[in-house]
């Protein structure tokens, strides 16, 4: 997740090759894309809009549309609070203030340092560990408020 | 393993001479760890566990004479990690990599019990040995959901050996007909939400005109609290692939996608790994077992839109387009994906078709009630003891799984609601603990079966707080399209906001509910016009919590923060200072020892962090 690669026209055309250009395949590249560079990247829509033949309108929608697209740059360390329901009624709203906190930002937000960025995600299906934060796709289970610090401190 | 994998199988024949190899090759009195792999598990620590299990088998030098296994959920994720040592089923616990040595050398080579990692029933203090003894799994009938437990998902001899695909040999020999005929017989609904006759849907888009048919898997398990459809495609993904070919079959479908959440990256893996291996022995791919039919599956994976389950929307996004529905004049059945008759069920539903095609659909029938056939998976999750994945006949009494196979609620504490049917859903109260769980009985009580979230709620959740929760999760996940959704769930949120906040003004109740009926009526999609759910569901059997929220300014339950106070009970307050250190706003002061802490109600931001680290019931909140 700490990818700071700079987009180059080669890596976007081998995404865009890999799915053979198909219209269909456009949330995959945007994933891909954004697994490559933390976020999408302005100049990376404009490519895909040329490169599937499809206007630059309907890539900006797609991309705004879903909750896992980021249009800014984000953090070296991503934080996923839980807040499915599982998660909220052991008292997840709790943690993801105390982590919003710790760190002075509001979910969707990327600390001024580009450590942390905080979001939300309505569930990750792992119920029975609630409520949980996951830090660069690793689960922490049966979070507290009190265990907030500590977790955070422990990634640079 | 055995080799002959890689050659693709051109007839039943070949299929049953492989899966009689594959038997005897292994020894079935072998001992074999298995290690629950499941996300539960896997948080737990899992993996170093499996690792530990490798290296100490590796340095006792009993690689020939243990196998090791990694599966996929085993559902008793409250317990994790969770090992069973076969032929006999030896059940351990929060196993620790550290008691792997002990294990491999007492119990796998002498066959003797350690205690200590044995589970014990809450209910009589005794401790059990054997999985299939814990009462969590006994009061269970896992038809569908067993299987994860017996195999490793990556591969493919391990579904074959249990008898794997041998219901997609059965069904091709079969005509198309004859299959939709036996799913209709069988009674199977859609284990997604509506619980639709599967067969019907099936024969619509079998009877319906156009170039091409699309049969796609719904794996974007979007209702929050619910897990099922994750473990069994990060599981058991063959036995979904499986439903998929049969159903295929009988539509007359040829080209297939399973559309899986992005967050759910094992599941995307396994299903992935799992197509591979298919279609190597012929199972996918062109001419199926040498029948001349052939299917193929292609794996997309969602942005992460709750909308997207619903099904015109998750077509236009497998089209590449926004994840908005369209309104259902023409049902996707007959025009759907690419405007060509689609079908679609989800991960369960095809997980389903196996069992009826292998056992027949009276055998099928017999499970369940009338109307309600066959058994359900439900993720039993929030304020319970035993969290974790249950698969029960539909027809269960619901105090018979909250209290008997969910071992009841924790800290001793009262049950209050049960919220089915994810945002879509309602909650239930104690009044109906008795009510049977099928599609019928939970529609009548207001809620719905929904996937099966089951969320369990005890006296310190606060029921309007909770409406509020569903109310915000669908307003950020209304698509926007339509106006009653866009709009009548922003203005919902705004009023219940308010309640929670104290500011909620007489007349607050009727006009939710003025609200309520409007979109139920007016919404494009399944989304909107079930939103109120939750809301109805709290106001018909929870009135009152509202009532003291607008009127007394008061939550009952202690969660809404602008209507709560903490302080402190300086009879049980020790003056420890712990609470001290965890405010993050200097609102307590340390008084020096033995004496209670004071707290400033000025400073005091109401986070809870105090009252989280006080083990004394020291910090009080009203």
């Amino acid at each position: 997740m700490t990818t700071k690669n700079k987009p180059t026209k080669q890596k976007l055309t081998s995404i865009l090759d890999s799915y053979e250009r198909d219209k269909g395949m456009l949330v995959a590249i945007l994933q891909d894309v954004q697994a490559e560079y933390n976020y999408l990247p302005k100049e990376s829509l404009a490519q895909i809009s040329e490169g599937l033949d499809i206007p630059m309108t309907q890539v900006y929608s797609v991309a705004t549309f879903f909750k896992a697209f980021s249009l800014k740059p984000r953090g070296r360390h991503i934080i996923n609070v839980c807040l499915g329901t599982a998660c909220h009624v052991r008292g997840a709203g709790r943690v993801l203030d105390e982590v919003g906190r710790q760190l002075d930002i509001k979910p969707g937000e990327t600390t001024e340092d580009s450590r942390f960025t905080m979001e939300t995600v309505n569930c990750v299906g792992a119920c029975a560990l609630g409520p949980i934060v996951v830090i660069d796709g690793k689960y922490s289970g049966q979070m507290k408020t009190d265990k907030v610090k500590t977790l955070l401190e422990s990634y640079d | 393993m055995a080799k002959q994998s890689n050659n693709r199988l051109s007839s039943p024949q070949e299929l049953e001479a492989l899966r009689a190899s594959i038997i005897k090759s292994r020894d079935a009195q072998k001992p074999c760890i298995t290690v629950c792999g499941g996300t539960g598990c896997h948080s737990f620590g899992s993996e170093g566990v499996t690792d530990a299990f490798k290296q100490e088998i590796k340095r006792q030098k009993l690689g020939d004479k243990i196998d090791i296994k990694v599966t996929g959920c085993h559902g008793f994720c409250e317990k994790g990690p969770v090992v069973v040592i076969k032929p006999k089923n030896i059940f351990y616990q929060q196993v620790k990599a550290e008691d792997i040595p002990e294990i491999v050398s007492e119990t796998v080579v002498k066959g003797k019990i350690i205690d200590r990692l044995l589970y014990t029933d809450p209910a009589t203090g005794k401790k059990i040995t054997y999985e299939h003894e814990v009462p969590f799994y006994k009061e269970q009938k896992r038809l569908v959901f067993g299987s994860n437990g017996l195999i490793d998902p990556n591969v493919i001899e391990d579904y074959l050996a249990i008898g794997g695909y041998a219901a997609l040999a059965k069904a091709l020999a079969m005509k198309p007909e004859a299959v939709i005929a036996e799913v209709k017989k069988a009674g199977l609904r859609g284990r997604g939400g509506g619980g639709f006759p599967t067969a019907t849907k099936w024969e619509t888009c079998r009877d319906a005109e156009g170039d091409t048919r699309y049969i796609i898997c719904n794996c974007d398990e979007g209702d929050p609290g619910a897990f099922m459809d994750r473990s069994l495609m990060e599981g058991n993904p063959h036995s979904v692939l499986e439903g998929m070919v049969i159903g295929a079959y009988a539509i007359g479908g040829h080209e297939g996608y399973i559309y899986v959440r992005n967050e759910y990256p094992l599941a995307v893996k396994n299903a992935q790994i799992a197509i591979e291996q298919a279609e190597k022995l012929g199972l996918l791919g062109k001419n199926i077992l040498g029948s001349g039919f052939d299917f193929s599956v292609k794996i997309s994976r969602g942005g992460g839109a709750f909308v997207c389950g619903e099904s015109t929307a998750l077509m236009a996004s497998l089209e590449g387009k926004v994840g908005e529905p369209r309104a259902k004049y023409v049902h996707t059945s007959e025009k759907g994906l690419w405007e060509q008759p689609t079908n679609l069920n989800n991960v369960e539903t095809w997980a389903n078709v196996p069992l009826i095609i292998k056992n027949g659909a009276d055998w099928y029938g017999k499970i369940g009630v009338q109307g309600s056939q066959g058994t359900k998976i439900f993720s039993l999750v929030g304020k319970i003891n035993n969290t974790g994945l249950i698969e029960v006949p539909m027809g269960v009494a619901l105090k018979d799984i909250i209290y008997g196979i969910g071992g009841g609620i924790p800290d001793g504490k009262k049950f209050k609601a049960v919220q089915t049917g994810g945002p879509s859903g309602g909650c239930i109260p104690e009044s109906l603990l008795d009510l049977p769980v099928d599609f019928d009985e939970l529609n009548k009580a207001g809620s719905m079966m929904g996937s099966g979230g089951m969320i369990i709620m005890d006296e310190n959740t606060c029921m309007v707080d909770i409406a509020k929760y569903f109310v915000n999760f669908l307003e950020g996940e209304s698509c926007g399209k339509c106006l009653p959704c866009r709009e009548g769930l922003k203005r919902m949120s705004q009023i219940l906001t308010d309640i929670t906040e104290g500011k909620g003004r007489e007349g607050d109740i009727e006009l939710l509910e003025r609200l309520s009926a409007t979109l139920i009526d007016t919404s494009l999609c399944a989304l909107g016009s079930t939103a109120p759910n939750p809301v109805l569901t709290t106001l018909r059997y929870f009135r009152d919590e509202y009532e003291a929220h607008i009127k007394d300014k008061r939550c009952p339950a202690g969660v809404c923060k602008a209507l709560v106070t903490y302080s402190i009970d300086e009879e049980k307050c020790p003056g420890c200072g712990l609470c001290v250190k965890a405010c993050p706003s200097e609102a307590i002061t340390d008084m020096g020892k033995k004496k209670p802490v004071v707290l400033d109600q000025e400073k005091c931001i109401k986070c809870g962090a105090c009252y989280d680290v006080c083990k004394l019931g020291a910090v009080v909140r009203k």
